[in-house]
């Protein structure tokens, strides 16, 4: 079992004849993911890697092959729009990978995005992968494992780090989900977490949060209120100045607000065992599974 | 990106939003001229990207243009933390009956642009927020439709009894709404807005952030970044393309994702040591990029040792083992440096390093011990 992606995945890719968007899509096909279309406007009705076929708009990919999750990989200043014309074809689920879209272009198109009944994932963010099944986005196949261990992060590299530690010790996954960096994004800590707590398929929840923002206070706040499955939890960036913007759009503590120290505070109040360092998830996860 | 309290000034006046005339100078002779111009007594205001200027000292009333002239030649060139004043503000006294507060923000919870107005001016809002939220009236706007006349009145009417007050103070959200949109802010803030003994409605003090990602499509925005107001290597490193934040400890550390790199400052901290810097190489694999970055961190004397922590998803760790070797080729790092590689082509990259003597790991927290120590040891 696994969240958000699975067997009935069916996705276009927009964006697939660029730089990243052709590089990731072969990873994403070699993973064995049902890549049925890509999106590039005006290169429609050519076929990509000579099996994949090639159309101007979401909408006709939709009606032609299927789709039911898409795949964003174009420039930032044009990333909203497609958004909004995923949603528009009536896309349930997409996933942004572009980082640096300007927020209000993001304020614009998440009303749209909710009004069309769609579910975001990202944007600025490496998607997700259910291990053995399917990947979307730009998560290394090679780190994960089929397993039982739900895993949520707002970050990349940092994710692939606790996800090597896990599989390097046995520890399969059943969904990695990035939620992304910025400061205005689709699916928040909680989306996920409701997600994991009904998948059967999971039975332990390891959560990456960072400075910046109040989504790890509430995330902690929601798992005391009726999260039943044992959660772990990380927040990188105890030693981030006050006022800095840390790589991540939204990775900044504001005045005194969003300090990895109130966080850390917030998960252990929720009763989140939290890792010190990336390693100590495989213990605390460890203890977590057998019970 | 900040902007100075003259340039948001200048863009809010353009606006149309009521703010005393003033002007902006770097040197104290432009400041008695501009004081002799505006007359009476005038306000020399240190233009630094830091809180607590009047604290500090950068804030001060002349009453003739020859004060001024001499209080200006105390605050430039002063240093307000770590940043040197090159100019200061001149802007005349206002006559205050009343202040008030009026910010707009990009609010995460909502996903919108929130107001945010409080009678309660002139202080620092975030106090007001703790202490007395009642105090404090928040509007978030769909940006879809912008601000609605009667919303703008309502925050105004928040403010002010006086109806012609109010009238007033909801032309000056609107006005400050359109600044936020059509400038792609983050935050634009009039702190305080005052009314005058006469009735008058003001602007004294303002502030706009504006969204970094705005940058790339918004040229003219981008030449109001003033470098001189910014760290020489943050400068260096933007326009390499890296993400580079100074700090004060002496673990330089060269890592590929901010998450992982934040990560690692703390793993730093964890094990005893300080980090001196945030450092994020992004994903692309470009040699370039780590000789960059080692030019940047070796400049920074407080560094003792440099600690590569590259997890290679979409970064092929052999481009980075590239890097390494190209920038100690040429020039001389003569410092410790301690290099943990893993993922995508790891084998590659030992390989290539092994070839020109150097060593790496796989661990992250063995080469931030390892890292640690040796900063220790020349410290």
């Amino acid at each position: 079992m696994s969240i958000f992606v699975n067997e009935a995945t069916r996705l276009v890719v927009q964006g697939i004849t660029g730089r990243d968007g052709s590089f990731h899509s072969k990873q994403m096909i070699a993973y064995g993911t049902k890549l049925v279309a890509g999106v590039t406007p005006g290169k429609g009705g050519q076929t990509f890697e000579g099996a994949v076929p090639i159309f101007h708009t979401v909408a006709d990919a939709v009606a032609i092959t299927g789709a039911n999750t898409s795949v964003i990989y174009v420039p930032p200043a044009l990333a909203a729009g497609a958004i909004a014309e995923a949603a528009d074809a009536g896309i349930q689920f997409i996933v942004c990978i572009t980082e640096g879209i300007p927020v209000l272009d993001m304020a614009k198109v998440m009303p749209f995005v909710r009004e069309k009944g769609a579910r975001l994932l990202g944007p600025n963010c490496p998607g997700l992968i259910t291990p053995g099944v399917a990947k979307v986005g730009i998560i290394p196949g090679q780190i994960c494992a089929p397993g039982r261990v739900g895993l949520v992060s707002r970050s990349g590299t940092l994710t692939y780090e606790v996800v090597n530690h896990l599989t390097n010790n046995g520890i399969g996954q059943s969904t990695c989900v990035g939620i992304g960096g910025d400061p205005v994004i689709g699916t928040n800590f909680i989306d996920v977490l409701e997600a994991f707590a009904a998948d059967p398929g999971t039975d332990v929840i390891v959560m990456m949060g960072e400075i910046g923002g109040t989504d790890e206070q509430k995330a902690a706040d929601f798992v005391k209120a009726g999260v039943r499955k044992p959660v772990v939890g990380f927040i990188a960036g105890q030693t981030a100045p006050k006022g800095r913007r840390m790589g991540h759009a939204g990775a900044i503590i504001s005045g005194s607000s969003g300090t990895a120290e109130e966080k850390i505070h917030a998960f252990e109040a929720a009763g989140i065992a939290v890792m010190r360092r990336p390693v100590d998830v495989v213990e605390l996860v460890k203890a977590r599974l057998n019970n | 990106m900040n902007l100075h309290e003259y340039q948001a000034r200048s863009i809010l006046r353009a606006a149309g939003v009521p703010m005393p005339d003033g002007d902006v100078a770097s040197t104290p002779d432009e400041v008695e001229v501009i004081a002799a111009r505006l007359g009476g007594k005038v306000v020399v205001k240190a233009q630094v990207h830091a809180g607590g200027r009047g604290k500090a000292g950068g804030v001060k009333l002349a009453a003739t243009p020859k004060e001024a002239r001499e209080l200006a030649g105390k605050i430039l060139g002063m240093t307000i933390k770590g940043l040197t004043v090159e100019k200061v503000l001149v802007v005349p006294t206002a006559d205050i009956a009343s202040e008030s507060y009026v910010g707009l923000i990009m609010d995460r919870e909502s996903q919108r642009p929130v107001f945010m107005v409080s009678a309660a001016g002139g202080v620092d809002i975030e106090e007001v927020a703790a202490t007395a939220p009642e105090k404090i009236l928040r509007l978030p706007v769909d940006p879809r439709y912008g601000l609605f006349p009667h919303q703008a009145m309502g925050l105004a009417l928040f403010l002010y009894r006086d109806f012609a007050q109010a009238r007033a103070a909801a032309g000056i959200m609107r006005q400050l709404y359109s600044v936020f949109i059509a400038n792609g802010a983050s935050l634009a803030e009039i702190n305080p807005l005052v009314t005058t003994p006469a009735g008058a409605v003001l602007a004294l003090d303002a502030k706009i952030s504006i969204d970094d990602n705005e940058l790339d499509r918004r040229p003219d925005l981008a030449l109001l970044r003033d470098e001189s107001a910014e760290d020489p290597s943050e400068v260096m490193a933007r326009k390499a393309g890296l993400t580079f934040i100074k700090l004060d400890g002496n673990v330089g550390c060269v890592v590929n994702g901010a998450g992982l790199a934040m990560a690692t400052m703390d793993l730093v901290k964890y094990y005893g040591g300080e980090p001196a810097n945030f450092l994020d190489i992004g994903g692309s694999s470009n040699p370039e990029k780590v000789v960059n970055a080692l030019r940047i961190i070796t400049a920074d004397p407080n560094v003792k040792a440099i600690l590569f922590n590259i997890f290679g998803g979409i970064t092929r760790t052999d481009d980075v083992a590239n890097g390494i070797v190209a920038a100690t080729s040429q020039f001389k790092v003569n410092l410790p440096i301690v290099i943990r590689l893993t993922g995508t082509n790891q084998e590659k990259a030992f390989e290539i390093l092994n070839g020109v003597g150097m060593r790496a790991l796989s661990d992250m927290d063995e080469a931030v011990k390892q890292a640690v120590a040796l900063a220790k040891e020349a410290a």
